[in-house]
Parts: C-alpha cells; structure tokens; sequence
C-alpha cells in the first residue's frame, strides 16, 4: 500500500504530456508502444509497485519448488528415513547416489520411463498432427469434433485411468467382451495385472487418450495462424497435397511442434497418476516409472536420503529435456 | 467393433454434407469416395473420444448382481435394465460417503482458482506493465516452476507438512496446487495485459487513479475474458491433481475426489466397477460442463502466446 500511495503522488506531475502524445500515436495508426520512460520518480514508483506485485507469485513459487529442491539435495546426502525414527541424520556422502544407481529396480524404472517417453512422444505427435488436420478442415459438424476432442483432455486422469481400467477389465470391460468374438481365450484376458506386456499397453492406451487432444489443439492453433497465401503460392507452383505439407506446413509448424514436444515429453517422463492407478507398478515392479519409485521411496518406504537423490537425477532430466527442446528449435531468424 | 454405430453414423453425415456442396459439373467419383474416407475417419475418432464415456455411464447404471454377472447376454453393450444404485451407494457408503470429497475437492480448487487469479493478475500486471528490472528472467522461472517435477517435490513438502502437523489436511493443497496453476496463469495474464491499449490506462492515471486503482477499476475490468479463462483453467488443473493428494492425504474423509474413487468398489473377490464409475461420472460433470460451455476460451487459454 505504501507503495501504491507514493506512486500516486508521485507519478501524476510527470504525466501531464501523456493524453497528447497518446492521441498522436493512437492518429497515426500504428501499434501502441510503452511511451519513453517520462521522469525518474514515477518510472521507480512504478517499478517499486511492480516488484511488490510480482514479490507473492515468485515467494509461493520458490517455496513449492526451488524449497523442495534444496531440501532433496541435502537429503540426498543425508541419512534420512522416517522408519528408523530415532537414528540422526548423519551425512553419508554418495552412497544414497551409489544405492540408487546399483539398485536394479531403479534401473530399469529408468529404461522403462525412457522407451515409454520416446513410443509416446513419437505416437501422440503424429496421431496429434493427424487429427489437428482433421480439425483444420472446414467441414458440417468441426465443432463437435473439437468439443469431443478435448473432453478426454479436460478429465482429471483419475478419471481416464479408471475409464480404461473398466475398459479392459476381464469381467466389466469391453475390450475383452469383443475380443471374445474372435478367440474365446481372449474373452477373460487380464491386462492390467497379469502380463507386462499387455498391463503396458494398457497404460499406455489410456495416457495417450487423454494427452493427444492437448497436442492436437496445440497444433491446430498453429495450423491457424499459417496465413492461407502461403499455400497458395505452392500450389501456383505446381505442389502436390504432400509437397506443400512437407515443405510449407511442417516448418511453419515448428514453433507449435516445439512447445508439444516439450509439455508431451515432461509429461510422459513424469508419469505417474495412471501407473499408480492403473497397475500400481505392477505385475511385479514391471510399470513403475522413475516418478513412481520416487513415491513409493518418499511416501512408502519413507526413505528420504534415497528419495532424495532419485528427485534429483528427475529435476536433471527435466532440465536437461527442456534445455535440449530450446537450442534445438531455436528459431533461426528472427 | 464399433461398425453398428459407425455405419448408421457416416452415411447420414456425409449425405448432408454432399447436399450442401455437391456441383453437377465438377463430382467425381473420387472426390467422392475421399469424402466419405475422410467423414468415416471423423466417426471413429468421436467414437474413440467418447465411447469409453459411453463404457462407464453404462456400467455406473448398472446393479451390483449384473456387475458380478459380468458383460454379455442381457448386459450387452446395451443393458436390459439400469438401475441407479451404484449413485446412492458411493453417497451412503458405510466407509467412506463420496459426499466429503467432493466437498473437499470443492473447497480446495475454488480456493487455489481465487489465489492463482489475485497472485497471478498482479504478477501479470507487474510483469506488462511495470517495467521492472529482470522481467525476462522473472517470467522464465515462472515457466520453468511449471514444469518442475511434482513427485520430486512430494518427498520435502511431506516433511514440511509433517512437521507443521498439516498432514491429512486438505487446506495446504490450495499452497501446493499453485505450482500447477500460477505459471499458466501469470503468463495468460501477461500476455493478455499487454494488449490492452494503454491509453485506457493513461486516462485513468491523469485522473489521479492510482496504479492499484487502476489495476482494479480499469484493466481487471477488460481483462475479464482472460481472467474468467484462468480461472478455469485453475479450477481444471487442481481439480485434476492426484499426486500431492495421494501423497499428504491419509483418512478417507479428508480424501480428495480423485484420491477417494480409487477406494470404491474394491471387495475381496470382485471389482465393483458400477461403484467407481458412479463416482468418476460424477467428478467428470463439472469438468465436462466447464468444457463444453467454455470450449474457444479454454483452447484459446492454451494456446495463447505459446509460440512466440
């Protein structure tokens, strides 16, 4: 507030050539600019305020997330666990790291989460891009189709996990009860508790259902925003449908690639609420992804040290995935 | 699979569309046949969008005997009878009454939605408007918290939580849920503010409104479109959360929508899915409404300012 008063008292003697200027620029026509900064005193009062502002959106953030990071690096070098209540947290060094490392479960949680990553990311970008020109095309009836769309989106994965769960439950689903038409073995497969394989597929049917609608209304904006002369021009010159697919829509298409790939691929690395729901990691430890051995460490087995360090080598993938993403779609001019 | 409904589907769609485009002079019959490719490709992609739902209303309606009965026979795809049991029973459950989650989950998403939108209107005026020193910078950790693992977060917040006493307790998920809503948010925000004409604003202040005021009276104002977008995405977002609420959340009755549906139905020889997928019907109609009534704004939310 005590900013807000000095800005008032402050910022109006400086603004007394504003209302002219703003007509001028509106008169001329072109886009509107932050005018030049007018006197010192308002220009800080301003940014004072503005600081303010931003102060509570940046407090909650560090608190949610770089606190939690900190914490996990000091835990990881810690002995920290919950189960052996009384023993001190004494520093351990690397061994929380070498545990992780030489444990074969978190291995291949690790192999799993990179194969699930690259299957989906592949799948749910060329499905997403099938159905985004699908959605581009003027036709009776788009609307629905978007609507219908992105209502799987929309849903909390609760309720998508559970949907496929009945789905291919032997007894309630109705994947089973057609494929019982066609060998009647397959009328009481198990998929989610039974056989790696099919519990995978399973889970991966479900993820893809609900995140696919988000890549393709990523990319129909972006199909929208390629102005329709480009086209034109290619088909001037004699391009084929696919020609001017390749050469026209897929580059203009790179930003809104770009921001897919990344939310997709964090997602996918990430996942964990259908696994959890879904299969509980199982048959065996056979679905559990890197988040899902960092619950079952944090939450379960309580063991913070260890969860510690598999927290961190997540936030690196992370980063590293973003930071890869950025230089590579880079635009290349400007 | 589906071809009893796709066939009685396509060809009705296809009709009306050939009746509102078709030349004499210019049909072919290969336009034709792409035509009806491309429309039967639409049915089934409804169809696989929406079947599933289609899946649980059906077995939600159905009686705890039909479920153990399993699909088939007179509960085909189309049961003989529906009964709304599966509703009274996830509400009068002797373990734990759907009731209490929905309220909570209730509590807790309008809660972080009113938080994410004061915070994130002020952030996103700030970071528009007020040329203040490292905005860029500002703006990207804003991003980047966006994408920060949550199930790397769970371990510390725990501790957190647990040495604070507010384990089991639903009110310091409206704190923790901000990760999801604020960088999405702040961001919309921004980059809405930032078209509004600044002579709006520049009127307002050489009336001797302060930025605050005008921050309140002028711009909050104009911006209702983006702000009302925020918010339902805010509302989506924690809304949808199960990770932090399966983490900090112990007793049923302090459970979270989401975290409850995975304790209905479960009995030692048989899965009752009428029971979850009453619930998950249930959790799913708001969010459904929200979508429908609000469909442009939400896919113009998402995709606001992404590609720059």
């Amino acid at each position: 507030m005590a900013a807000d008063v000095s800005t008032g008292a402050e910022g109006r003697p400086a603004r007394a050539g504003r209302p002219a200027r703003a007509w001028r620029a509106w008169k001329s026509g072109r886009p509107t600019r932050r005018p030049a900064p007018v006197g010192h005193a308002r220009e800080r009062g301003d940014r004072r305020l503005g600081y303010a502002l931003v102060a509570p959106v940046i407090i909650l953030l560090l608190a949610i997330t770089a606190y939690p990071l900190i914490y996990n690096v000091w835990n990881a070098f810690h002995f920290d666990n919950l189960s052996y209540g009384n023993l001190p947290h004494n520093f351990v060094g690397w061994k929380n790291f070498t545990a992780m490392f030489d444990s074969p479960q978190w291995v291949s949680a690790l192999q799993r989460t990179l194969i699930f990553t690259v299957v989906t990311i592949v799948f749910d970008m060329v499905v997403g891009l099938a159905l985004a020109l699908m959605m581009h095309r003027q036709f009776h009836g788009r609307g629905f189709l978007r609507a219908a769309i992105l209502v799987p989106w929309a849903m909390p994965t609760v309720v998508s996990a559970m949907l496929w769960k009945t789905m291919f439950d032997p007894s309630s689903g109705f994947v089973d009860y057609i494929l019982a038409a066609f060998h009647p073995a397959w009328g009481s497969l198990a998929w989610v508790n039974a056989n790696e394989w099919r519990a995978w597929a399973a889970v991966f049917i479900a993820d893809s259902w609900k995140n696919i609608p988000f890549v393709a209304i990523l990319l129909l904006a972006g199909l929208q925003v390629i102005p329709n002369d480009v086209y034109e021009a290619a088909r001037m010159d004699g391009a084929s449908w696919w020609q001017s697919f390749r050469r026209v829509t897929l580059p203009m298409l790179k930003p809104a690639i770009s921001v897919a790939l990344i939310f997709r691929t964090l997602q996918a690395l990430l996942v964990f609420d259908v696994i959890y729901i879904m299969t509980g990691g199982g048959p065996g430890n056979s679905t559990e992804t890197l988040s899902y051995l960092s619950y079952n460490t944090f939450i379960i087995n309580t063991d913070f040290g260890l969860g510690g360090a598999m927290s961190i080598i997540l936030v690196l993938l992370a980063l590293a995935v973003s930071f890869v993403y950025v230089r590579a779609f880079r635009p290349d001019t400007a | 699979m589906t071809s009893a409904v796709a066939d009685g589907g396509a060809p009705a769609v296809v009709a009306g569309s050939r009746a509102a485009t078709w030349r004499p002079p210019r049909v072919s019959a290969r336009k034709v046949v792409r035509e009806t490719l491309f429309y039967l490709a639409v049915v089934i992609v409804v169809l696989i969008a929406l079947f599933p739902f289609y899946w649980i209303l059906r077995t939600s309606l159905l009686s705890n005997q039909q479920v153990a009965a399993g699909v088939g026979g007179a509960n085909g795809i189309i049961p003989s009878h529906l009964s709304g049991s599966a509703y009274k029973d996830v509400f009068t459950n002797s373990s734990l009454s759907f009731l209490d989650p929905l309220v909570n989950s209730i509590i807790v998403a309008l809660a972080t939605t009113v938080v994410t939108i004061i915070v994130a209107s002020m952030a996103g005026y700030a970071l528009a408007r007020l040329r203040i020193r490292g905005a860029g910078a500002i703006l990207a950790f804003i991003l980047l918290a966006g994408f920060f693992p949550v199930l790397a977060m769970i371990g510390p917040l725990f501790l957190v939580l647990r040495y604070l006493g507010m384990l089991n307790n639903i009110y310091p998920l409206i704190i923790v849920y901000l990760v999801y809503t604020l960088p999405i948010a702040t961001w919309l925000l921004k980059n809405f503010f930032e078209q509004i004409p600044l002579e709006l604003e520049d009127a307002a202040l050489v009336d001797g409104a302060t930025r605050l005021q005008t921050l309140r009276k002028v711009v909050i104002p104009v911006a209702i479109p983006a702000v009302f977008t925020a918010a339902i995405l805010s509302f989506i977002l924690a809304w949808n959360d199960f990770a932090f609420a399966v983490s900090f959340l112990t007793s049923t009755n302090h459970f979270t929508a989401p975290l409850a549906i995975t304790t209905f139905g479960q009995s030692q020889y048989q899965t009752f899915y009428n029971l979850i997928d009453a619930a998950v019907v249930i959790i799913s109609i708001p969010i459904a409404l929200l979508v429908l009534f609000a469909q442009r704004r939400i896919v113009s939310g998402l995709t606001a300012g992404s590609f720059r």
